[in-house]
């Protein structure tokens, strides 16, 4: 199965198990997280090579955003401090404090708290069931939370984001993406499924899964702080100016598949590489193209 | 922006007749000749943009309130954004939507304040922006003094004043059917900048020559931290080029440009300045990041194709916004993304032409 594949599995396997939970046992969030990266760990710490787009159901659109994006993007002032949006900020290397918000005269849970020490993120998932706002209000990198509990699974549904990142290899995601999240506790490890649904770039909804330890102690005031100052990084960029690649320019054109010795169609991404199924046409491909025989002496 | 057809549009012809004085029309025509085709596409959506579209039944419209920062609010409807600003000294309005939601808005002003509204400002001549203008300044009143009260009585203050550019201004005096005097601004400037302070607040106006128009206002409000742009930003479209009205796809750029040498986020690029667009939501300085670099690509991608010597069907055939499509694109309505295209091609081709290819000099030496 591919990971996504997993994740779905996963996922069924969760709510399943949480179901039989009675309700009131809600489980403690609370403590200090710290990630696991044995999942996608090429994508998530090194970071995705350019024009990897293997896994994700994306659009026509979304592969010209991604051909388009020159990372010399990331050098313009206003763009250095960007940060990583809801969706994606898990995914990345961080610490992760969790908290509960109750009203000190009844005790209720108002909110839960998470705190990534990435981009000093505060997130606020809102229990005392209140609406979303409405289309006028603000986006926010975070977005708008609201929570609930089935079980001891906790899920999470967010709105108003900001446009971000699905892959930081260029593919976007709107300022129109939703992001559905189940956070399921299993002893000191917390598995977080989200499940990231995009009218504008994703053909299908896309599901990632991580995982986190809670941490025995804390860690050192400074390790979550995340300090970002904007400055000019090339003298010779002109004010105003967006680096990007003309569509079908890119100067790094086939080289993640050559690499990698993989079909053009699978580095395209799209749904159908999302599913155990693609499995079988890598294979039909791999005999009319067999990998070449290592140089000697290598 | 509005969508909406106006079933009181007129002809092309009149109404760039009416749009334009002789010297302004005279200059419209050269362009005309440069932009050909594209260019009548989009007089007509500037044509379009310059009514009321009084025939629009807005009995259904309910606008949303929402608090930007201090005594600054955004009011959403169904025209351009209004921006409300209140203080002891009065209210100052920015912007008024489409005439017939008048009554609305003045409902929605006087929830947020019951002190006479003393401004309007105009951030540019569009109808779904000054719609309500006539309106909601009579619905107000202004300071004066000195001897022009003793002569003229009570109608020296009868009504809010309406802040506008220059260029505005003549634009609206243009339409046809001619607007009433109430309606158009009152006062205007014609330099780069007008500074106001009100209700303790130092409130800036910059102009963006040959935008979205050719009379575009930015309004800074400094202390609440908050910046009005009028149609220079929105989130829901691609820019409206309106040529026929002074447009230009590099002073578009250079108004977003402007909006972010403003603005000021905190240290994770979110909030601190807010942002009230022309239309769409209430966003700030990373908002109006995305959308000039979407708006700077799609320029530089055309200008690039018209300096290889592209056609125009070549241009669109190479889908230079096929990545922004599903987020800002439109087949139908006033402004289609096939004519954003077009204006810019055009622009581009006049400020860039091709290089005419000479004829080859015959040598004057003979193989032999």
């Amino acid at each position: 199965m591919t990971r996504t594949g997993l994740c779905a599995a996963a996922l069924a396997v969760l709510a399943l198990g949480a179901g039989a939970s009675p309700a009131a046992a809600q489980v403690e969030l609370s403590g200090v997280w710290q990630p696991r990266y044995h999942e996608d760990l090429p994508e998530r710490i090194p970071g995705p090579e350019l024009r990897d787009y293997l896994g994700l159901p994306i659009n026509d659109s979304a592969r010209q955003f991604g051909d388009s994006w020159d990372p010399s993007r990331i050098t313009l002032p206003e763009e250095q401090c960007r940060v990583h949006v809801s969706p994606y900020i898990l995914r990345g290397p961080l610490n992760l404090r969790i908290w509960v918000e109750k009203d000190p005269k009844t005790q209720e849970v108002l909110a839960i708290k998470m705190y990534s020490s990435t981009y000093e993120q505060t997130r606020t998932l809102w229990m005392d069931g209140r609406p979303h706002p409405g289309p006028n209000a603000p986006h926010t990198w975070m977005g708008f939370s609201t929570g609930r509990w089935d079980g001891d699974m906790l899920i999470v549904e967010t709105s108003h984001l900001k446009q971000g990142w699905i892959r930081r290899n260029g593919i976007a995601m709107s300022d129109r993406a939703t992001y559905t999240e189940y956070l399921v506790l299993n002893g000191d490890m917390l598995t977080h499924i989200g499940v990231l649904v995009d009218p504008v770039f994703l053909t299908e909804p896309l599901v990632r899964s991580q995982d986190f330890i809670r941490a025995q102690r804390d860690l050192p005031a400074q390790t979550w702080l995340w300090v970002c100052e904007p400055v000019v990084e090339i003298a010779t960029q002109t004010e105003g100016d967006v680096p990007a690649y003309l569509p079908g320019e890119h100067p790094f054109k086939g080289e993640f598949e050559t690499k990698h010795h993989l079909p053009e169609f699978a580095a395209r991404g799209g749904a159908e590489t999302m599913y155990p199924e693609f499995k079988e046409r890598i294979r039909e491909w791999l005999v009319k193209n067999p990998r070449p025989a290592p140089a000697k002496g290598k | 922006m509005a969508r909406e057809e106006s079933s009181a549009r007129a002809s092309e012809g009149k109404v760039m007749r009416h749009l334009f004085p002789r010297t302004i029309r005279i200059a419209a025509v050269t362009a005309a000749v440069i932009a050909g085709a594209a260019g009548a596409a989009v007089t007509r959506a500037g044509a379009q943009q310059a009514q009321n579209f009084d025939t629009r039944n807005f009995d259904g419209v309910q606008l949303d309130i929402q608090q930007v920062s201090g005594n600054v609010y955004m009011v959403v409807g169904a025209g351009g954004n209004t921006t409300v600003f209140t203080g002891p000294e009065g209210v100052m309005v920015v912007d008024t939507q489409f005439a017939p939601l008048s009554g609305k808005i003045l409902d929605a002003i006087r929830t947020l304040s019951d002190q006479p509204i003393r401004w309007i400002v105009n951030t540019h001549m569009h109808g779904d922006h000054t719609g309500g203008n006539e309106a909601i300044a009579k619905a107000g009143r202004t300071r004066a003094g000195g001897n022009v009260v003793g002569d003229i009585g009570a109608a020296a203050t009868a009504t809010a004043r309406i802040i506008a550019h220059e260029n505005a201004l003549n634009r609206m005096v243009m339409l046809d059917p001619p607007l009433p005097s109430a309606a158009l601004p009152t006062d205007t400037f014609f330099n780069a900048r007008k500074d106001l302070l009100f209700n303790g607040e130092a409130i800036q106006m910059f102009h963006q020559p040959a935008a979205h128009t050719d009379g575009d206002l930015l309004i800074h409000f400094r202390r609440a931290d908050v910046v009005s742009t009028g149609d220079l930003f929105t989130t829901v479209m691609y820019p409206f080029i309106d040529a026929a009205n002074g447009g230009t796809i590099d002073g578009y750029i250079k108004a977003l440009n402007t909006i972010l040498a403003i603005t000021v986020p905190s240290n994770v690029n979110e909030g601190g300045t807010m942002v009230i667009p022309g239309h769409g939501r209430l966003s700030d300085e990373q908002d109006v990041v995305e959308y000039r670099d979407m708006v700077t690509i799609v320029r530089d991608r055309i200008r690039e194709y018209v300096r290889r010597g592209m056609t125009l069907d070549q241009v669109k055939a190479r889908k230079p916004t096929l990545d922004f499509d599903p987020r800002y694109g439109n087949d139908t309505g006033f402004w289609t993304t096939s004519m954003f295209i077009e204006v810019i091609y055009k622009q581009m081709l006049a400020a860039n032409p091709p290089k005419t290819v000479k004829p080859a000099t015959p040598s004057r030496r003979t193989n032999k």
